[in-house]
């Protein structure tokens, strides 16, 4: 059966999507710690504490420069949460968090960037500077 | 009639993985590619057997499915602005200048290779989208449900669509590491097919064929890649093999296969694709194995073999990965080379118990030892170790042969 010939081959021709240009995506990027931090935070000493907050402004610094960036922060540990059901008659205010787990989220990224090869390159640096696993997750559009 | 219809459908199948590729990237998005495809089908199986297959049936496909596509998606308004829609019906994205060549079925081989989906996922996307096989049939070769083979897809497109993964060949500094991602998963659909883990046919030639399909087009894609060039070269020489590898239902090992029976148009392209990737001089883990088959499929009798070539190759692949199953397999050969009992020694060391692998080279050194309790206790655990029906078979003869 007579096939088109690989013409691409010739000169290696590249074409974007159309999708790659128009569109950006954001994406979470959460980093969970230690729900109970010690004295350092999750870190070990305040070196190390030090080191990594020096890492991450830079890190920062680096996303606003590329236009990536949309919104980050750390967040007071866990115990300082309270949680508002709302659905009934009077709102219901408890103590603590929402889920009592052993890790929780200890901060995040809120980056706006082409797609997810761009997002993991930069999940890869954050985990780096901030010495935490990263989870990528595409928002469902943003308000 | 009916073979008009099996001639659309194997035109279909082999113009399946350019056809989505191309849509995708038009369309930007797989399941309406699939729709497409899938109208084009039913309209070419309508035409071509009183029309007459057309004089270029990819090209025709391509354009009748893009036309479909369009008129969905005006009818449907799938798309979020008319204009978005606009930039697609008249798609002529200028070329950018790159210094990787590419085509669309390699960038879809990328997306479904990603390392964001899960690797099982990574096998079944690219058999469903770039082989064109049904989601029955793959969910047939890997032995699991018809629901959750399709769910696992259908998960992973989610996945693609929602998270943006990139339709696109990665970055030449990227490269090297998500080829090695695509190569994993052509070489698990190959040997899948070769050594089928399930109880039911040993030897599943429609994986192994469409494996090496895959590894073609990513040679012709990649040809100064030799890493590609290497698994190919290796699915080449492993499958012009296959006829002579099962004789009455049972499997044949290599010393024991009848050589007449190889195909020796496939051994000389396989040969010549091992000289073209080891003159790059890039070693890497496809292109040894490949050598190491080369040099198999060089010897006309087994006691031909020059196995001190293959030892040094194996040398050289610990270099490179020095894993306990390579070192298994570099034993295999320095039982030819320097004695079973040396051999013995170690695999001996080995932490491989368990592995089917292990227990039949321990099997097969013990025999030649004269050990022949030792043996049969091995080949017992080897027939526990192992499903494929074939090997079992083979295990159970040797096994009963010992003295």
């Amino acid at each position: 059966m007579g096939t088109a010939p690989f013409v691409v081959l010739m000169n290696g021709g590249r074409r974007t999507a159309r999708t790659e240009e128009m569109k950006m995506t954001q994406y979470l990027m959460a980093v969970h710690g230690p729900a109970e931090p010690g004295e350092f935070g999750s870190y070990g000493s305040r070196e190390e504490m030090e080191e990594s907050f020096a890492e991450t402004g830079a890190f920062n610094d680096r996303l606003k420069a590329d236009g990536y960036w949309l919104f980050a922060g750390g967040l007071k540990e866990v115990s300082t949460a309270t949680v508002v059901d709302g659905q009934g008659e009077t709102p219901v205010v408890t103590d603590g968090p929402y889920l009592e787990t052993k890790e929780a989220l200890g901060g995040f990224w809120v980056i706006d960037v082409p797609d997810l090869d761009v997002a993991l390159k930069l999940a890869a640096e954050a985990s780096k500077a901030c010495r935490g696993k990263v989870e990528v997750r595409p928002f469902d559009g943003l308000a | 009639m009916q073979q008009d219809t099996t001639a659309v459908e194997r035109v279909f199948r082999e113009e399946y993985g350019r056809l989505i590729a191309a849509l995708v990237r038009r369309f930007g998005d797989i399941d309406i590619a699939e729709e497409a495809a899938g109208e084009a089908l039913v309209i070419a199986l309508e035409k071509w057997p009183v029309e007459g297959t057309p004089a270029n049936p990819g090209g025709w496909l391509t354009v009748t499915a893009g036309n479909r596509a369009i008129d969905r998606i005006r009818r449907e308004k799938l798309r979020d602005t008319k204009h978005e829609a606009a930039h697609m019906i008249y798609d002529d994205t200028p070329h950018e200048p790159t210094g990787v060549i590419e085509d669309d079925r390699l960038r879809l081989l990328f997306t479904c290779c990603h390392p964001a989906l899960a690797p099982e996922a990574r096998v079944a996307l690219t058999l469903r989208l770039l082989g064109g096989l049904t989601v029955p049939e793959i969910a047939q070769a890997f032995l699991v449900q018809e629901a959750t083979m399709g769910q696992r897809i259908t998960r992973a497109k989610k996945k693609i669509a929602a998270a943006n993964v990139p339709y696109r060949v990665p970055e030449p500094a990227d490269l090297p590491e998500r080829l090695g991602g695509v190569l994993t998963v052509l070489f698990l659909v190959f040997n899948e097919g070769y050594l089928a883990t399930g109880d039911a046919e040993p030897i599943r030639a429609e994986l192994t064929g469409e494996a090496i399909r895959l590894a073609r087009i990513l040679h012709t894609l990649l040809p100064d890649e030799p890493e590609a060039t290497g698994l190919l070269a290796l699915m080449v020489l492993t499958e012009a093999r296959r006829r002579s590898r099962l004789a009455g239902g049972q499997l044949v090992t290599l010393d024991e296969q009848d050589r007449g029976g190889w195909d020796r148009a496939l051994i000389a392209e396989g040969h010549d694709l091992v000289r073209e990737c080891l003159a790059i001089n890039r070693p890497g883990r496809y292109q040894i194995l490949a050598a190491i088959n080369a040099v198999h499929t060089s010897a006309p009798t087994a006691a031909d073999t020059d196995w001190s070539q293959v030892v040094a190759l194996y040398d050289q692949l610990t270099r490179l990965d020095p894993s306990p199953i390579v070192a298994l397999n570099r034993a295999v050969a320095i039982a030819e080379l320097d004695g079973p009992d040396v051999a013995l020694a170690l695999v001996d060391r080995l932490p491989l118990e368990g592995y089917h692998a292990w227990h039949v080279t321990r099997a097969d050194l013990y025999r030649r030892l004269g050990r022949s309790a030792d043996a049969r206790a091995e080949y017992d655990a080897a027939i526990a170790a192992t499903q494929n029906v074939a090997e079992r078979a083979y295990l159970t003869r040797k096994r009963n042969e010992l003295v």
